[in-house]
């Protein structure tokens, strides 16, 4: 049955409903790939109980004849970053390496009563900071994909959800979950060949995510196909009185109204995104998505985003402000690790706790983040980027009255191999310059693959959209599925 | 450079991060280069523009003044609470003696 594994999230729900196969068919199935690929490490924690136990229940349910829910059957990887009750939870931290919350996320719930399963916890970068998954406590995740040619370098899968798209590109998930601060979905998606979609901030509910910079974290669905993570992004939405920010509308039915006729619909090209930098291969990846999107009925107009080459400044002056201040509460009182050196008090427990517990991209976050909010600097930094924050989001709400969706390169480049940028971090930031400002702006953005560059890797389309309509974003995602008709795998060599 | 050494050492400790001598000699360096690349934003006219607050406009919820009104966000949950602590006794926290 090892082809059940090829299956996406809407096959494997219509399959199990028909009757085609049961649902813990399928669960063995991923429970079984997921044991063969531990060289990826994609997983921090397989739990395949959990998975059988879903599945069993929904086998039960069509029995009985009770209503399936949209995920059905569908067993998932749970990034590990959203608090599982039960299940260990880190974040791929040492500091909360072992913590087992006593609570389950909202989205993580949404999903398992829609009808979803649990086949482990993904890896990720510590706190979800980084671009390459090589910050994370419990090793790099490699990527399915390798060069043409290229030996048997480990490729980056991307990050923060190195785990997730790796998960997905390799064929050992139908679909993960991810989590997008500044690119951590788009980014990995690019880089592995994946869709993911990175809803309007506030779709989804952050209680019970562990919280990297509040303002910008936002939880989407990553999988194969657009149709997939339109299914997935509505059984994660939907409002939550326990998160202050959760929007409060309704989740609108995305999978029902796919349509990649785009006839009426103008789609802005962005001058400010032809990057020195930039691959040619990319560029060209742009031109052939601006004649899909041309094919499906789109008008194609240039649009100005002027304050794009300082969205990426700025989100590195917000975002570690706010990490630094949501992880002040790892302090080894309440959870996590504590490292109390002998006759030390209180305040050197915490010094000696957080130097052990953080990794090194996480301290030097936490330093800048203290830096740009302690006094004499506030205004100049952190004030100053909260501004040129609301001219970037006040950019794209300009550009809408010329355009529908936007249409950019995820990235600048495709993946590099592990190792290559560890000891730039600057160099490492740039990968995100792309995806930063619909994150600044809060707007709805998804990563869609395109081609294969010359090495035989992986490149991404991006369409960001107007809040709230992740319709459109989609919509235009599947115009260019549809015409780039991607069908490349990596070949199976774990 | 933007910061030196002596600021590094004084940020950690305000950030409660204990830091050898060789992490603080690597890590100046490389927080310099981040805060130089940031100042650029200083070529930015805000003059005009309020620092944004809310990115997606929203107001803020009052909930119902009702006790436990979601159990999972209620009390009664001291056990559940404590569960993860690394030393927990007498159904509290426990930490290091902190007077003398």
């Amino acid at each position: 049955m090892t082809e059940l594994t090829n299956l996406g999230v809407r096959e494997i729900r219509d399959g199990v409903a028909q009757g085609d196969f049961t649902a813990r068919e399928v669960a063995e199935a991923f429970n079984a790939a997921v044991e063969a690929a531990s060289e990826l490490n994609a997983f921090i924690v397989a739990t395949p109980d959990k998975a059988l136990e879903a599945a069993d229940k929904v086998d039960a349910d069509r029995a009985a004849g009770r209503e399936l829910g949209a995920m059905a059957g569908v067993p998932i990887g749970m990034k590990d970053l959203f608090c599982t009750d039960g299940v260990q939870t880190t974040a791929a931290s040492h500091i909360l390496e072992g913590f087992v919350p006593r609570y389950e996320s909202t989205v993580s719930q949404n999903l398992w009563d829609a009808g979803a399963g649990m086949l482990g916890k993904l890896n990720l970068d510590q706190f979800a900071m980084g671009s390459s998954n090589e910050t994370s406590h419990f090793g790099n995740v490699v990527s399915p994909w390798r060069k043409s040619g290229g030996g048997n370098a480990g490729m980056s899968p991307g990050g923060s959800s190195g785990g997730s798209s790796a998960a997905v590109a390799a064929r050992i998930a139908p679909a993960a979950t991810g989590t997008d601060t500044g690119g951590s979905i788009r980014q990995p998606a690019a880089f592995t060949g994946i869709c993911g979609i990175k809803p309007t901030y506030g779709r989804c509910s952050r209680w019970g995510v562990v919280a990297f910079a509040s303002s910008l974290d936002q939880a989407g669905p990553m999988a194969r196909s657009v149709g997939d993570c339109a299914i997935m992004l509505g059984a994660m939405a939907g409002f939550d009185a326990k998160d202050s920010t959760s929007l409060q509308m309704d989740v609108p039915d995305w999978a029902a109204g796919l349509s990649a006729d785009l006839k009426g619909r103008k789609v802005g090209i962005p001058r400010e995104y032809r990057m020195d930098g930039t691959d040619e291969a990319i560029l060209e990846s742009w031109e052939q998505g601006k004649n899909w999107l041309r094919d499906a009925g789109a008008e194609i107009v240039d649009i100005s985003l002027p304050h794009t080459k300082y969205a990426l400044p700025a989100y590195y002056i917000i975002a570690p402000a706010e990490a630094s201040s949501n992880l002040a509460r790892y302090d080894g009182v309440r959870y996590g690790l504590r490292d109390l050196p002998e006759g030390a008090g209180l305040q050197d427990m915490y010094a000696a706790t957080r130097e052990e517990g953080f990794g090194d991209e996480v301290k030097r976050r936490v330093l800048i983040g203290t830096y740009v909010l302690s006094a004499g600097f506030y205004d100049a930094y952190y004030n100053q980027a909260q501004k040129v924050r609301a001219l970037v989001a006040r950019d794209f709400e300009r550009a809408w009255a010329d355009c529908d969706v936007i249409l950019a390169p995820t990235t600048p480049t495709a993946s590099f191999p592990l190792g290559d940028k560890t000891d730039d971090p600057l160099a490492m930031y740039l990968n995100d310059v792309f995806a930063v400002p619909a994150s600044l702006a809060g707007v709805p953005a998804m990563s869609v693959p395109a081609m294969l560059n010359g090495e035989g890797l992986p490149l991404g389309l991006q369409i960001v959209g107007k809040p709230f309509d992740e319709q459109g974003v989609l919509n235009a995602g599947l115009a260019i599925e549809q015409r780039a008709g991607f069908e490349a795998k990596p070949e199976t060599w774990w | 450079m933007s910061i030196d050494r002596p600021t590094v050492a004084k940020i950690a400790s305000l950030a409660r991060i204990k830091m050898t001598d060789a992490e603080l000699d690597r890590m100046a360096p490389e927080l310099s280069a981040i805060l130089d690349w940031v100042e650029q934003l200083g070529e930015v006219d805000t003059s005009e523009v309020e620092p944004m607050t809310a990115v997606i406009p929203n107001t803020l919820r009052l909930r119902a003044d009702e006790v436990d009104a979601d159990p999972r966000t209620g009390g009664d949950r001291r056990d559940d609470v404590l569960a993860n602590a690394p030393v927990a006794e007498h159904g509290f926290f426990g930490v290091p003696k902190v007077i003398e």
